[in-house]
């Protein structure tokens, strides 16, 4: 009943992260695309005049598609067509279930893992999963019955097949370092084994805590730089993001596979491409920049100074709220009366949001945080490897967007060129050159 | 890359290593990207962007917004129904109905003056044709919305009084 109870809360926090993503992405797409190409973006959606730069906007456009008229074309697959976007969707979110987002965290004694399913073959499970996802592209444009999309799901499956084989080469370089790896000592009781296992999720992220030569932290991102290069731009691929977003090319073939879809069914397309992105950006995270881990300072280290760093972090909050505060209050008084509405607020809203947060750090001073018990350190280091994930998860997120933003698409012939011709010997080599350095070590 | 397909010569230049790896590239180009981010994230008020029905752009004097008839002095249009205004236009969107003037040194005048103005291409040719200066484009106004197309035909009354209407 208990580990039940955990399950269930570790799903719900995902899902709240992923949907909470799924909303600051659009926002982040948006308003991010608008700024490097020097335009404003979106401003205009509000509540009671307030506008939170732009990001009631997702809101506006989830109530606007909810009750939009949902138009089919008459020769579909009528069950392929309705079951396609919830697939997409479904399949997006069940990727999550392995990715570990801490590694425990103690509640009365109880030490819960921070993974919804801790699967001994989990990084199988991502590939496998993660490959289904174009089931939902295929179905979607062959049960439209349109060329558009029939053309769109044909370029998808070509896609998926020459980068799936990429992404699993560029990781088994990654297992080979990271397999047969003693445990580290605090985790050594936790997750059971004298040596790390590879293809177990949160066994690879355990092992990314060490350091190398004593000063480099031992992510993957340092012992395999070309296997991460190859993993990213497959995840770019695998996602259908720029610049391989081929299956939609909407110069080429208008929208791709979505081409005849519309209202709520359309919007699900469009939430699982973002949770596909925060899918992508959680895999480059959790397997090539650490999951979970803070650089430099592994749960030990954490414990043993969780006063002092909870200390300077509060002080360190304090500052940078106030900072922002100011310059919120700054903008308030130099703008006033600029449109002469409810707007005008907004400068002032801001500034006492970061003034809240400020005094809300000064009360947490006020709290001797000093000197903070054992299972107080112990759930502090929880949270700051939580913490951690997540703004991983966000720049990698953001990487997406900008990389979109900056790139053209590929042309198809150079898509496939650089998948089989470039990326698939280059991942056999980094297998090669890694087996036989880690042969000699 | 193979370039495979393509006619000769469209890609004359050979790629360097240095292109054709990808990587330098993409950082230089993440790097302008973000530069314009940064800028403009501290800049909101030199962005370009005009915040429109608050803003609105003023034309110069020679733009041709919509149509407008002018008056006499009596307040009776200038216009005499010479027809040359609808026999010039290419988008045959002027509809003149002349009737006889009570002054016989005018002859005539438009009972019906009707512009369509979905039809309009606002090229300018009546004002150039018109003997007597009575059609002129030089309203200014470019908001044309009407929620029906019957509302776009505009009649004489309309057009004598444009200025008054503003745009609608």
């Amino acid at each position: 009943m208990m580990l039940f109870l955990d399950t269930l809360s570790k799903i719900g926090f995902m899902f709240v992260l992923i949907m909470g993503m799924v909303v600051v992405l659009i926002w982040m797409e948006r308003k991010g695309a608008a700024f490097i190409q020097d335009r404003t973006g979106p401003n205009r959606a509000s509540i009671a005049g307030i506008r939170l730069a732009g990001l009631v906007h997702p809101v506006a456009d989830v109530f606007k598609l909810l009750f939009k008229e949902d138009i089919q074309p008459a020769n579909r697959h009528r069950a392929l067509y309705n079951i396609a976007p919830w697939l997409v969707m479904a399949v997006a979110l069940s990727t999550y279930a392995v990715i570990p987002f801490g590694d425990y965290i103690s509640i009365a004694g109880r030490k819960v893992s921070l993974v919804a399913a801790d699967l001994n073959v989990g990084l199988l499970y991502i590939l496998a999963v993660a490959s289904l996802g174009t089931y939902g592209v295929i179905m979607a444009g062959w049960a439209s019955n349109n060329k558009f999309t029939f053309l769109g799901g044909v370029r998808a499956t070509a896609q998926m097949i020459s980068y799936e084989i990429n992404m699993g080469l560029a990781l088994i370089g990654l297992v080979l370092v990271f397999s047969s790896q003693a445990t580290p000592e605090h985790l050594r009781e936790f997750l059971g084994a004298d040596f790390l296992s590879g293809l177990r999720l949160t066994h690879l992220v355990a092992g990314q805590g060490d350091l190398l030569w004593g000063f480099l932290p031992k992510w993957g991102v340092v012992v395999q730089p070309l296997g991460f290069l190859l993993f990213i731009t497959a995840v770019f691929a695998e996602t259908n993001r720029n610049p391989f977003d081929l299956p939609e090319g909407e110069s080429e073939i208008v929208a791709g596979y979505h081409l005849e879809y519309s209202s709520m069914k359309f919007a699900l397309f469009f939430m699982a491409e973002y949770a596909h992105m925060v899918i992508g950006a959680a895999l480059v995270a959790t397997f090539y920049f650490g999951g979970y881990q803070v650089p430099w300072l592994p749960r030990p280290v954490l414990e043993a100074h969780a006063g002092s760093l909870l200390t300077i972090k509060l002080i360190g909050v304090v500052i940078i709220s106030m900072i922002f505060s100011l310059l919120f209050f700054r903008r308030a008084q130099r703008e006033k009366g600029k449109f002469g509405d409810a707007r005008d607020r907004e400068p002032g809203l801001g500034g006492a949001l970061w003034l809240i947060v400020a005094l809300g750090a000064l009360g947490g001073l006020v709290l001797k945080p000093w000197g903070i018990g054992a299972d107080g350190a112990s759930l502090f280091a929880s949270l700051i490897q939580v913490g951690a994930f997540v703004v991983k998860l966000v720049f990698f997120a953001w990487l997406f967007i900008w990389v979109r933003w900056t790139l053209p698409r590929f042309r198809y012939d150079q898509l496939m060129a650089l998948g089989w011709k470039v990326m698939l010997p280059l991942g056999l080599a980094n297998l090669v050159v890694t087996a036989v350095v880690l042969a000699m070590v | 890359m193979s370039f495979e397909g393509l006619p000769k010569g469209s890609c004359a230049k050979k790629t360097s290593f240095r292109d054709s790896i990808y990587f330098w590239e993409i950082v230089r180009g993440l790097g302008v990207t973000i530069g314009h981010l940064v800028y403009n994230i501290f800049h909101t008020s030199e962005m370009p962007t005009l915040q429109y029905p608050e803003e609105k752009k003023i034309y110069s004097d020679r733009f041709r917004g919509r149509h407008r008839l002018m008056k006499r002095e009596d307040g009776s249009p200038r216009c005499v129904a010479c027809q040359m205004c609808a026999t010039v236009c290419p988008a045959d969107c002027i509809n003149i109905d002349a009737a006889e003037h009570p002054d016989s040194e005018i002859e005539k005048f438009p009972e019906t003056f009707v512009i369509d103005l979905l039809r309009c291409v606002y090229c300018g040719l009546c004002e150039e044709a018109c003997p007597c200066d009575a059609i002129r484009l030089d309203t200014g106004i470019y908001e044309i919305a009407a929620d029906s197309r019957d509302k776009f035909v505009v009649d004489k009354e309309f057009l004598l009084n444009d200025r008054e209407h503003g745009s609608y």
